[in-house]
Parts: structure tokens; C-alpha cells; sequence
């Protein structure tokens, strides 16, 4: 069981969050210029790193809110992210 | 204890060291690695091949499935392969001269809302068209045929029904594993462990071979079967796949006396179980949604399992749990497999087979084999390339094909 932190509710049971998968994917600003391939890519690549991976939780169970942590996929250890950090001031 | 007079058993397959070129580099020995050498030796002559393997032969997913084999697939592609590689399962005993317990003793895939019926008996209908075998049973002719099973209609998720596919079943897959590597080395294959792929070999658009934790070795074409490590391999090139690796996790019960001769698997609840014939249940449920490559799980996926399993099941209620692990699984957009050519010459995909590519073992590796003997998709592989994510010609099994194992 992961023990995840809210950065709003502290530590909590893996149980009480939904999993979003990478972070920081933005829709394309001006999709009618993409081609084919570029369009792929936005929807079905994402990275798959083994090691240190940027991702989004939600915790669906709690606050309901989303946000942005770093885990390590290989150890599944959490680490403060800063941007999350910088966002709660 | 005594020495045995005929001296030491005899090795399965003998250690080697790496050549400096092969025709043919496999990067991974778990069961689609190795059949796909078997192949290339046995069907096309290609002998001069060496299976690279990070740990041990056939220590990956090969060694931690849940073992179930069938073809029951909704969409004409899968029913293609799976069904391919369903035939190849009913000969290979025969083929490999090695026993590894293929079982053909069916595989229910339950219903338990108006939608699940309706979707099995598609499934159903369009297996019948594909000349797939395939049957609805109603909830008493399972109850016949499962009677451990909680078919009363007060059950939160009550059996409304379910498919049947007689000719599915199990097969032994550490004896899989072994008969392929050991019928691969008796042609002459080079299969070589503790030998990590770190990198590749290149000349402008082409693969000309590999970096390893043994040196470099070269290749004239190199074939990726890499399971849940595909990608880390790929993006040493710069090759971004569609592809995420999950943790796939299942568990097995102390030895029981024999109460169940088939499969059960229902998608709803979330639980497939079967009894192998040492005794052991074996259960398995979905992925953990995170992205990981630990090799276990969260203990919650296992706790909904067996709650499930016990709803199903009362009297696996005082079961005892022996052991659960986890694997590496590569998942794809569509939950479809990904058997492709790749931007870079000599260089071939099978990846993407998830929760469900053990069936698949004999079929992936003749279609995979084939590929690369030839250097153009096998017919049954057309619809599997990677451009399908660009062209949108999704082969979308996500949901269609029960739960996908
Ligand atoms: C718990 C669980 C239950 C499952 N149940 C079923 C089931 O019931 N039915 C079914 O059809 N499928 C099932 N599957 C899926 C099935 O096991 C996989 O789809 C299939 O095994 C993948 O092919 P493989 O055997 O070649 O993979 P693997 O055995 O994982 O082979 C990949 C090999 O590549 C090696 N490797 C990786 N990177 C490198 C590198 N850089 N250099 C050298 N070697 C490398 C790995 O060490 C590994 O041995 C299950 C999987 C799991 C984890
Ligand atoms: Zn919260």
C-alpha cells in the first residue's frame, strides 16, 4: 500500500486517491496544425520512465482535489515535488 | 543422499558466451523471446541467433502468469493471433517432444448485469463466425459445470450466465519456458543470461547490434521481446512507444483437495481462479493503475480479489493464502499488442501484450519470427504495427475481450 501525500489532507491510504498518470500534458494550443503522427503522440505517447516520474493524483476520497507528485517507479518512494509546493505557498 | 549413477541431469540448455555477431539478436528470454528463436531456427533455417536476458531464462512474466490460455477475443485481429497461437498450443507438446501440461479443460467468462450479457453473447456470436469454439450457458448449465460456485440469484452480483470456450485452458509455463529454450539450443540458438541490453548499435537509421553488460554484439536485425521494459529500451533511441508498464499482480492458495476443473473469470467482480493439479489455487485480478517496475503490487488489489473470489466461491473462505508476487506488464492504448517494424531498419517491436500475451506464447513467436525472417509484417501481424495509433485503426479489445488475460 503506497502512503500518498495530500499536499492538502497529509498522509493518507493509497485507497483514497485515483491515479491520472503523467503530469504536465497540456492539450495542443492549436490542434488544426498538427498531422497525424503529432496528434498520436498528444493522445496515445506518454513517458514511461524507470526512475523518478512526474504524475498526478487525485484524491478522490478526501479533498477531491488534484495534484502533482514525483515518485520513483522502480522504488515507489514519493518525493516533495517544488512546484506543488510553490502552488500551496 | 546418494549421487545419482548416470551422473548429474542434464542441462536443458547450455551457458554460453557471446559471439561477436549473430543474424538475429532477441533482447529478452521470457516465453515470446524464446519461441520466437525456436522459430527462426526451426521454421526458417535461421540458426545463427543469440537471446539476450537480464536475469534469468524465462524470470519475467514468463514465470509469474497465471497460466490461462484460450482465444475467445471479440475483434476479427485478436481472433486472428489468439486463435493462431490456440492451434500451435494443441501440437506443441508434440512438436517439442516435452510435456508441459497443456489443459484443455475450458474457460467460463461470467455475466453478471444485462450489459455483460449482452456483450458475452456477442462476443460469443462473433467467435461462432470466426470459427472459434464458443457456447452461452445459462446460469444452470454453469452451475453444472462450476458447482462450488454462488449461482443463487441473491448475490450482489448474481451469475447471470456466462461464455464458455471448451478448447481454452492452462498450460504449465516454467515448462513452456524450458521446452522452447531446450529445443532453441538443440539447433544451435545461443541463449545467454545475466546479459543486459544497455543500448544499441547504430549506423545512421540502422541497428547494426547491441550494447551489453557483456560487451557489444552486433546484429544484422535485432527483435525486441521485452515485456514490461520495452519502453526504457526503446527511449535509448529516441523511440517514444505507446506503451505504459504496470504492475500486474497475482496469488496462489495452499494445496487443496480438487473442487474446481475449469476456469472461472469474471470481469464484473474483478477475479479469475483456476486449481492446478498440485493443488494450488491460483488467482489474479487487474493491474495496480500506477506505473511502476518494482515487480509487486498494492495489498488492496489483492484484498478486492479475494473478496470477490469469496463471494463467488463461499467455501474458498477459509483458504489459506501461500504467496503473491507481481510482474511487469507492458500495457497499450487499445490493450492490443504491438508487432511492428520500427522507424529503424533491422530493428522489430512485440511488445504491448499486457495482462494477456502468456496464450499468445507459440502464436507471437511464429508471427514474430516470421516478421523478421522477412522483414515485413506476417499477414496475422498487419493490423498489430504501430502506425494503427496514427491511422486510428485501433484493434479495441479494452472491455470486449472479458477480462483480458
Ligand atoms: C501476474 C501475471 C498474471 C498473468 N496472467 C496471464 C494469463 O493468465 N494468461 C496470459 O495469457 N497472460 C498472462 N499474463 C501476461 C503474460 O505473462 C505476458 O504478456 C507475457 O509473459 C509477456 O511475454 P514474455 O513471456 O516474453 O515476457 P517476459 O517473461 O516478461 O520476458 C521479457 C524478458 O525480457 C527481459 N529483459 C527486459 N529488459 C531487458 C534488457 N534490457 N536486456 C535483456 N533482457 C531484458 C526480462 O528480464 C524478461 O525475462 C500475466 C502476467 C502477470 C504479471
Ligand atoms: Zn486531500
Amino acid at each position: 500500500m503506497l502512503l500518498i501525500a495530500c499536499p492538502w489532507c497529509g498522509p493518507r491510504e493509497e485507497v483514497e486517491f485515483r491515479y491520472g498518470g503523467q503530469a504536465h500534458l497540456h492539450h495542443p494550443t492549436d490542434p488544426w496544425t498538427l498531422d497525424d503522427a503529432q496528434w498520436a503522440e498528444y493522445l496515445f505517447t506518454r513517458d514511461n520512465p524507470e526512475g523518478w516520474f512526474t504524475e498526478r493524483w487525485c484524491h478522490i476520497h478526501g479533498c477531491r482535489q488534484w495534484f502533482v507528485a514525483e515518485r520513483d517507479t522502480r522504488t515507489y518512494e514519493f518525493r516533495p515535488n517544488p512546484a506543488e509546493e510553490a502552488r500551496r505557498g | 543422499m546418494t549421487a545419482p549413477t548416470d551422473g548429474e541431469p542434464r542441462p536443458l540448455w547450455r551457458r554460453r558466451t557471446p559471439n561477436a555477431r549473430y543474424d538475429v539478436v532477441i533482447v529478452g528470454s521470457g516465453g515470446h523471446g524464446l519461441a520466437t528463436a525456436y522459430y527462426l531456427a526451426a521454421h526458417h533455417g535461421i540458426t545463427n541467433v543469440a537471446v539476450l536476458e537480464r536475469g534469468w531464462l524465462a524470470g519475467g512474466n514468463m514465470a509469474r502468469n497465471t497460466c490461462i490460455i484460450r482465444s475467445n477475443y471479440l475483434v476479427d485481429a485478436s481472433a486472428g493471433i489468439y486463435e493462431h497461437a490456440l492451434r500451435l498450443w494443441e501440437g506443441l507438446e508434440d512438436e517439442l517432444d516435452y510435456p508441459m501440461q497443456v489443459s484443455q479443460r475450458g474457460v467460463l467468462n461470467l455475466a453478471h448485469t444485462t450489459h455483460d450479457v449482452r456483450e458475452s453473447v456477442r462476443r460469443v456470436n462473433a467467435n461462432q463466425l470466426n470459427g472459434i469454439d464458443s457456447h452461452w450457458l445459462t446460469t444452470d448449465e454453469v452451475a453444472k459445470l462450476v458447482p462450488i460456485l454462488d449461482t443463487s440469484a441473491e448475490l450482489r452480483h448474481p451469475v447471470l450466465g456466462a461464455t464458455y470456450q471448451p478448447r481454452a485452458g492452462i498450460a504449465r509455463h516454467d515448462h513452456v519456458a524450458w521446452a522452447l529454450a531446450h529445443a532453441a539450443d538443440r539447433l544451435g540458438v545461443h541463449l545467454i543470461e545475466d546479459c543486459e541490453v544497455t543500448g544499441f548499435q547504430r549506423d545512421g537509421d540502422r541497428v547494426i547490434g547491441v550494447h551489453t553488460s557483456q560487451g557489444p554484439i552486433g546484429a544484422d536485425r535485432v527483435g525486441l521481446c521485452a515485456a514490461g521494459h520495452t519502453s526504457v529500451l526503446a527511449s535509448t533511441l529516441g523511440l517514444r512507444l505507446p506503451l505504459q508498464s504496470h504492475p500486474l499482480q497475482a496469488l496462489v492458495s495452499e494445496l487443496l483437495e480438487p473442487v474446481l476443473d475449469t476456469v472461472v473469470m469474471s470481469n464484473t467482480v474483478h477475479v479469475y481462479v483456476s486449481q492446478v493439479d498440485k493443488g494450488e489455487l491460483v488467482l489474479g485480478a487487474g493491474i495496480d493503475a500506477y506505473n511502476g517496475y518494482g515487480q509487486r503490487g498494492s495489498f488492496p488489489i489483492i484484498g478486492n480479489q479475494i473478496s470477490a473470489a469469496v463471494a463467488l466461491f463461499p467455501i474458498f473462505a477459509r483458504a489459506h493464502l501461500l504467496r503473491t508476487w507481481g510482474g511487469i506488464v507492458d500495457i497499450s492504448p487499445d490493450a492490443s499488442p504491438i508487432i511492428s517494424l520500427t522507424p529503424f531498419q533491422g530493428l522489430y517491436l512485440n511488445a504491448g501484450w499486457g495482462t494477456g500475451g502468456f496464450k499468445a506464447t507459440p502464436g507471437a513467436g511464429a508471427v514474430f519470427a516470421d516478421t523478421i525472417a522477412h522483414d515485413r509484417p506476417h499477414p496475422l501481424a498487419v493490423p498489430y504495427t504501430l502506425d494503427r495509433f496514427r491511422t486510428g485503426a485501433l484493434i479495441d479489445e479494452h472491455g470486449a475481450a472479458a477480462v483480458a488475460h
